[in-house]
């Protein structure tokens, strides 16, 4: 990002050129390449969702056929989960952990390396299949079968692009845990640690448990397919549903992984901002174990209308329920901390105030959606479309943005455009609500998901939410320009930042030093 | 790389081979857990020996519907003898079912039996069934199939009607082999 210059003569700075970047084992230098990684290939699943809001501008068949479309939710999905927002978090990851733990780097950089440089091979697979015979997936991002086995010449490679993704995450969850484990300053105590390292340790502990269980459902498939076993297939003796089981039992926590590191980065942001330390550390840390511990009993709520006996509906329904209660103690922490507190609204502070009233009216679509007796009315519908993309949108990518304008001049030594940054903001959030909220409507009312045509009842809405969709589409390339002029030069950032900023990533120079914390700095 | 290191990675390398196993370890738990529960739909494997054994319930009835599918766009023709048939629990009925291979190949096919609403299930027993046995049919060859059931008399008063259905599946061995009878 910046060329670091070595301020000490012992440091060995960056190889020059590409190399650079290919053989590099920095903490810094991998971050940052995750972080590109992620904004582009927000950029490519943003391009696939202007085509869905295309295509449903107007009721009838416009653009492309109902095969295409469902790539495009297919791919939509798969891109923005694995190649957005999980690099992006990875990416904050590798550069915040050992700077805020007082880490010379992460502790396995070699795998550091691959774990990232796995993924460009595994995307590029992935969008190769929408050139081969018979077209890119089209069955859900949730690969339910037997409709995803009917995938032509793409099915193998989609199958293997998600075994190359999820071998990327697991490595980089290992290093995330073992780094935290093992490589914090003398006085840095596990309760002492910001909560964005603590979200992160939770949620690398999420990964290590559940992507290999996708792993291992999707090689289910592949042998269903390929090698004559029927663990999915009825004619064998198996059974389909099965599969949403396994792939749930991956999936619920999966959308935990998606959230818990935004709510980490909200947590750095808002005492910043308010001026006042986090209120209530010790129950957020809790509260964080709390959400990822329930996510693994509660799979079953994505699939009431399976045909689950009562006692089931009812367990996975209060079970759901229950996780509104840690979630709440987090919404009310944040709250509180802001409360008296002297608070200032730069772009990453509005972004994190954008981030905790947005995502919890996400948090209540999903508490409609859990109640079992009225999903049946709402599932598969575009009701369940808003609820995600809420907490998905301006939840998890809003807290990616905050924390990007937050980081930012420390990262590269520049201060973005203020300014710009607040139109971003602005823009953002007027248009996200008008390409989500009329989604509620709409599912409401019975528009069904992944359908290309709608009845003429759905048309207003659809209108309103496609413009609203291309805005906010269009309001990103903002986002994009700020990051690259501030990479290129801006107003010089001093070593704090923030009048507000606390802990030992704001005590390095901005940016700081290509290797940092190589004497570990010592916590009273 | 020092010790500590080297050991915290080593465990968790173990925790991810370990829930790799444990995706595939949730195929036999989910079986024995929807055998255990009667989930699902799913119906014993083979005739149960005690049919006889139940009490006739004379005062209730209960429908039930016979359905019949074809998957994966098989050649054939399958259809129940009757749709629905008034029963009395613990009474032992036969009805059947037809199939016709209309394709120009001999097919083996399996019928898999599921039972809606899936918590009915476990009350639903056959003593006889085609669907025990793997079937085949010759270009042409049709006949009819018999399945034997009793509807258990603890099925639960709410349930009034119970649907068995079968679908018929390829079973991958439709070869050009001669069955071996001729052979013999």
């Amino acid at each position: 990002m910046s060329t670091a210059a070595a301020h000490d003569a012992h440091d060995h700075g960056p190889a020059s050129g590409l190399s650079r970047w290919i053989f590099t084992t920095n903490h810094k230098d991998i971050g940052t390449l995750y972080l590109l990684f992620s904004l582009l290939m927000f950029f490519v699943g943003g391009a696939m969702a202007m085509v869905i809001r295309a295509e449903l501008f107007q009721p009838g068949l416009q653009f492309v056929n109902p095969m295409f479309f469902n790539t495009m939710t297919t791919m939509h999905a798969l891109i923005m989960i694995f190649g957005a927002v999980m690099p992006a978090f990875v990416g904050l990851a590798n550069w915040l952990i050992p700077i805020m733990l007082g880490a010379p780097d992460m502790a396995l950089p070699r795998m550091n390396n691959w774990s990232f440089w796995i993924l460009p091979f595994a995307f590029t697979m992935l969008l190769s299949t929408l050139f081969m015979d018979g077209g890119g997936p089209a069955g859900g991002w949730t690969l339910y079968p037997p409709l995803v086995l009917q995938t032509g010449d793409a099915f193998p490679f989609v199958i293997f692009s998600i075994h190359m993704m999820g071998l990327s995450s697991i490595m980089g969850a290992i290093n995330v845990v073992v780094t935290i484990l093992n490589m914090r300053a003398p006085g840095m105590t596990l309760m002492k640690m910001p909560l964005f390292v603590w979200t992160w340790l939770i949620t690398a502990y999420l990964l290590i448990a559940v992507m290999p269980v996708l792993a291992g459902a999707v090689t289910m498939l592949l042998t269903d397919k390929f090698f004559g076993t029927s663990f999915f297939s009825a004619a064998g003796g198996g059974d389909p549903v099965m599969f949403q089981h396994i792939f749930w039992f991956f999936g619920h926590p999966e959308v935990y992984i998606l959230i818990l590191p935004a709510f980490g980065i909200v947590s750095q942001i808002i005492p910043t901002f308010a001026r006042k330390p986090l209120f209530g550390y010790s129950s957020m840390v809790y509260a964080t174990a709390s959400i990822a511990f329930l996510s693994f009993l509660v799979w079953a709520h994505h699939m009431f209308t399976v045909g689950m006996p009562l006692a089931g509906e009812l367990f996975f329904m209060y079970a759901t329920m229950l996780i509104a209660v840690p979630t709440g103690v987090k919404v009310f922490n944040w709250v509180s901390t802001m409360w008296k507190g002297s608070m200032t609204f730069e772009t990453p502070m509005l972004f994190a105030l954008g981030f905790v009233f947005m995502f919890t009216i996400g948090g209540f679509s999903g508490l409609m959606l859990a109640i079992a007796p009225v999903d049946f009315q709402y599932h598969d519908t575009y009701f369940v479309v808003a609820h995600f993309h809420y907490v998905l949108v301006t939840g998890a990518i809003y807290a990616i943005m905050a924390g990007a304008y937050y980081w930012l001049p420390k990262w590269t030594g520049n201060m973005y455009n203020e300014t710009l940054g607040k139109w971003h903001f602005w823009l953002s959030t007027i248009f996200v609500n008008v390409l989500f909220f009329p989604q509620h409507f709409l599912g409401l009312a019975g528009m069904p998901r992944r359908i290309p045509d709608y009845s003429i009842q759905f048309t207003e809405f659809n209108v309103i939410s496609s413009l609203g969709g291309f805005a906010f589409g269009l309001t990103q390339l903002l986002f994009a320009y700020i990051v690259i002029s501030t990479i290129r030069g801006g107003k010089k950032a001093t070593d704090q930042v923030w009048e507000g900023a606390e802990g030992l990533e704001w005590t390095l120079p901005s940016p700081p030093p290509y290797h940092s914390f190589t004497t570990a700095p010592v916590i009273k | 790389m020092n010790d500590a290191i080297r050991k915290t990675s080593l465990r968790l390398l173990l925790v991810t081979l370990a829930m790799f196993g444990f995706g595939f370890v949730m195929v036999p738990i989910y079986d024995v857990f929807c055998d255990w529960t009667g989930l699902n739909g799913r119906t014993a494997d083979g005739p149960i020996a005690n049919a006889q054994a139940y009490e006739i319930d004379s005062s209730r009835l209960v429908t039930v519907e016979f359905i019949a599918s074809v998957n994966q766009n098989l050649p054939w023709e399958f259809q129940p003898e009757v749709v629905k048939m008034q029963v009395h629990p613990g009474q032992v009925y036969r009805t059947q079912f037809y199939a016709r291979n209309l394709g120009k190949q001999a097919i083996v096919g399996h019928a898999v039996p599921s039972v809606a609403p899936g918590i009915a299930a476990q009350h639903f027993h056959k003593t006889e069934c085609f669907c025990f046995t793997e079937q085949r049919f010759e270009s042409g060859e049709g006949r009819w199939m018999p399945v034997q059931f009793v509807v258990d008399p603890q099925l639960p008063d709410k349930y009034e009607v119970v649907t068995l259905s079968y679908t018929f599946f390829d079973s991958g061995k439709t070869t050009t082999q001669q069955p071996r009878l001729e052979i013999l």
